[in-house]
């Protein structure tokens, strides 16, 4: 025999339930009209075009191995992340032109995404060079090593350091030449281009399609923080 | 009696004789070892770069490091090799390999059609105090001013040899784990200068010929610099 208790307790999970499966049912309908009405919808305000600036792109030469800056005028948002997509597609624009003295394939989409983050302290060891601390870690490239800042004030934020984490396409990757030279100058002069045009971009790190990658075509390390301000040449340098 | 005042005379006798043999080969100090780490990049899987023939870069840098061995054997150089067929080699064993092989030289042999002549890189890590413990990734940097000599002197011999050469920094992870003067070494076609047409492809053998033997070349004058007081 049931008591009457658990019959009145079950009654009430089960009104419960059923009242919980009508709302959420009735929450993804809304949820698909509105998804519906936004594919609908007409733009309601004209995209704004950005004004002419000047962007200062480190480009790369495989004859000599060399890196040099040019000054391009630009249509340059004004957010960060945005400007920095821009400076980099006009960047890999160049490397995919017939002419180009440095031939990557796949130009301005091959940069998905730009984050920018604070940047994390590196070692006081590691300061002078894209280098590292004495025991260890750091450089033109590590990670290990950067240790997170403890809890970065709001102004530290806005005026500090960042690093900038460039997501690349597979694509981009897999047609990229193979070589220790042409790699390690698609590095640089991305590095470069980012902290010549966003001067607290001190730091810069890769993904591929939102991954880690260990090389970019089985030479360069993809996996270290490089130091960009390291890179930018005054005017014509090899990596 | 008798026989222990000859056996001492003759000691005596032998001693004098034998005098100033001694003194004459006392300068003569024993060589050290000279050992030479040749890492053909790639291998199995990882082909690395296809060059224009459409022969994979690692074919290529086993091809070189046996023709480099046979040629630095002639010199008196004792060599060892990361690799001595087509099979892939992580590099982390690579670097293992470079170590325990104390050597005193690690050339990290690659190829590309990308850029012209010859492409010497040392690690861009910042030169560091060597430590009783080094870190793995970055165990490189207590050698970094050996391995920035080390590129001085196949700079200078290769430009000797009338080869074009350019020289770098890069971050390639074997490179940086590696406990010796390590350079990575990225052998491209030779080009007009200014130009981009080719004078000397990567599958031409005379053009191989006369990089090994610049390499091995620059190999005897580090040896010779390090043997100098």
């Amino acid at each position: 025999m049931i008591p009457r208790y658990q019959k009145i307790l079950f009654s009430i999970l089960l009104l419960a339930s059923l009242g919980m499966g009508v709302m959420l049912w009735q929450l993804r309908e809304r949820a698909h009209q509105r998804m519906i009405a936004g594919q609908d919808s007409a733009p309601t305000s004209a995209p704004e075009v950005a004004p002419d600036e000047q962007a200062t792109l480190v480009v790369a030469s495989d004859l000599d191995g060399s890196l040099l800056t040019q000054v391009h005028t630009l249509p340059l948002p004004d957010d960060p992340g945005a400007r920095a997509r821009v400076v980099l597609g006009k960047l890999l624009d160049l490397y995919a032109a017939a002419d180009a003295g440095h031939k990557v394939a796949g130009g301005a989409s091959s940069v998905t995404q730009v984050f920018l983050l604070p940047a994390p302290e590196i070692g006081a060891a590691a300061k002078p060079k894209p280098a590292e601390s004495p025991t260890g870690e750091a450089k033109p490239g590590d990670s290990g090593s950067a240790k997170p800042a403890a809890a970065p004030s709001q102004q530290a934020q806005q005026t500090g350091p960042q690093l900038a984490v460039v997501n690349l396409t597979g694509s981009f990757v897999a047609s990229h030449p193979s070589g220790i030279q042409t790699e390690t100058l698609t590095i640089l002069s991305i590095c470069g281009t980012l902290h010549a045009n966003l001067p607290r971009v001190t730091q810069v790190r890769f993904l591929v399609d939102g991954q880690p990658r260990a090389t970019l075509a089985g030479h360069a390390d993809l996996t270290r923080t490089y130091l960009a301000a390291d890179v930018v040449p005054s005017e014509g340098t090899h990596p | 009696m008798r026989s222990t005042k000859w056996t001492l005379a003759a000691l005596l006798a032998c001693g004098m004789a034998a005098s100033p043999v001694t003194a004459q080969q006392a300068p003569s100090v024993p060589q050290a070892r000279f050992v030479v780490v040749l890492d053909a990049a790639h291998g199995g899987d990882e082909t690395g770069g296809r060059l224009a023939n459409g022969q994979f870069e690692k074919t290529f840098t086993l091809a070189l490091t046996t023709r480099l061995r046979s040629l630095l054997a002639a010199r008196g150089i004792q060599v060892v090799t990361t690799r001595e067929s087509d099979a892939a080699v992580e590099p982390e064993k690579r670097a293992e390999i470079a170590n325990h092989a104390a050597a005193q030289a690690c050339l990290s042999l690659h190829a590309s059609e990308s850029g012209s002549g010859i492409h010497l890189f040392a690690s861009s890590l910042a030169p560091a105090q060597p430590t009783r413990f080094a870190a793995w990734k970055t165990a490189q940097a207590a050698w970094v001013t050996r391995s920035l000599a080390l590129e001085g002197v196949f700079n200078s011999a290769l430009a000797h040899a009338g080869m074009t050469v350019s020289l770098g920094r890069t971050t390639l992870p074997p490179l940086d784990s590696m406990t010796c003067p390590a350079i990575a070494i990225e052998v491209a076609p030779e080009r007009s200068p200014g130009k981009d047409n080719i004078t000397a492809e990567l599958t031409d053998p005379d053009y191989q010929a006369r990089v090994a033997g610049a390499l091995a070349a620059a190999l005897v004058q580090w040896r010779t610099e390090a043997r100098q007081p």
